[in-house]
């Protein structure tokens, strides 16, 4: 049987893309965040997880808004990056587990998730800047079945929406036949806001309540409407959506393995924290 | 109803940004490609005609500026791509929306980092 034994959860912001490219991780701007990852890669080394979900959102390189998903699940047999108009270098072709997606597909599907299903599907920063930090000295060391969640054009699903179906995701790993090791691993976020006269607002104690109600109380999170989070965390800490979803999928009971907040990030109040199910 | 009150200094992109800033949002889109940020910096009234903006689009984009650019229903995400050919990051961006030189702006982000240990601490571990 399929064994889902944690998650991490983290920031996916383009500059720390443009910065592995650069070679600038031991300077004191990108050092006190990415020092966070030694310890998540021990944890991964010794979990040896085979497939990744990555829960992310797409930011105009695979979906526009002439066909918007609220959720869509990939089935494709392998994912490309490609250019996204800003000059981060692209990653060799990312193998997908299409077998666990179909059955993350027809297991949501009865369970009233109604998802798009993607045989191609181009991943942008928020799944390759992840996995080129959890596995910075080659390919990642897993297939990934990829789950984008809009965070793009209102209306956004709501946290309680999201929790649900992160929790209908885990049934279907949980009744997944094969023996895989399955982490989670989701991105995004925490607070940040990129436009208007708000731009650059951040707000720690929103972002501690996240961290802290994640591990063992999300329904704590599920009260927000997604304009409360846009009012509390910033237009684009809405991608706390993708870490909802990713607890979700980890089950009940989780305990919180590491942590580390930084900021700034570019413009972002950044974060990774590892749980394990328990 | 309160959950649709306004945020000041937000854009919200819902259904009705989304219909008006479609021809924006498409034509940003397109700046995926190399191919086509040549293309509109060779002819850039050619290439907006192309893609059918209005006249406030037009006029935002050769403005570059972002307010403008917002206001005429572009998106964020969509918008960094405009602004990825000019070779402007998310803090030249902040700089000129928020009214300051990038290096306040950059000066307002790291004033936040006071509040990371604090955050750090509330973990029931520590990395």
């Amino acid at each position: 049987m399929a064994e889902l034994f944690g998650g991490v959860s983290t920031s996916h912001v383009p500059a720390i893309g443009r910065a592995i490219a650069r070679g600038l991780q031991g300077e004191p701007y990108w050092k006190p965040f990415l020092d966070g990852f030694v310890g998540v890669r021990a944890w991964l080394a010794q979990q040896r997880p085979d497939v990744a979900i990555v829960v992310y959102n797409d930011h105009g390189l695979n979906f526009f808004l002439d066909k918007m998903p609220t959720f869509a699940v990939g089935a494709a047999p392998e994912y490309l990056s490609a250019d996204e108009g800003w000059g981060i270098p692209t990653i060799a072709p990312v193998p997908g587990d299409q077998d666990l997606s179909w059955a993350i597909i027809n297991g949501v599907v009865e369970e009233e998730f109604d998802v798009v299903t993607c045989q191609e599907m181009l991943i942008d920063h928020a799944v390759t800047v992840p996995l080129q930090l959890l596995w910075p000295d080659g390919p990642p060391r897993v297939r990934i079945v990829p789950i984008c969640v809009n965070t793009v054009q209102h209306p956004l699903p709501s946290p309680a929406r999201c929790l649900k179906f992160g929790r209908a995701i885990g049934r279907a790993v949980a009744a997944y036949p094969a023996d895989v090791r399955v982490v989670v691993i989701s991105t995004g976020g925490l607070s940040h806001q990129l436009e208007g006269e708000r731009a650059g607002f951040i707000n720690p104690e929103f972002d501690a309540l996240c961290l802290n109600a994640i591990v063992n109380e999300p329904a704590r999170l599920t009260v927000y409407s997604p304009r409360e989070l846009v009012a509390l965390s910033g237009s684009q800490g809405v991608e706390i959506l993708n870490w909802i979803v990713g607890r979700g999928i980890l089950g009940s009971t989780a305990r919180e393995i590491l942590r580390n907040y930084h900021i700034p990030i570019s413009n972002t109040a950044a974060a990774v924290q590892v749980l394990e199910a328990a | 109803m309160s959950g649709n009150a306004a945020i000041r200094g937000t854009y919200i992109f819902d259904g009705q940004a989304a219909r008006r800033g479609y021809a924006l949002n498409k034509m940003c889109y397109s700046f995926n490609e190399a191919k086509n940020r040549k293309e509109f910096l060779a002819d850039e009234d050619a290439y907006c005609s192309r893609y059918g903006l209005n006249a406030e689009q037009r006029q935002a984009i050769r403005s570059r500026n972002v307010l403008a650019l917002l206001a005429a229903g572009g998106n964020a995400y969509y918008l960094a791509k405009f602004a990825g050919i000019f070779g402007l990051d998310m803090q030249d961006i902040g700089a000129q929306q928020t009214g300051r030189t990038v290096q306040q702006f950059k000066d307002h982000l790291q004033s936040y980092a006071r509040f990371t240990a604090g955050v750090n601490a509330g973990g029931t571990r520590r990395g």
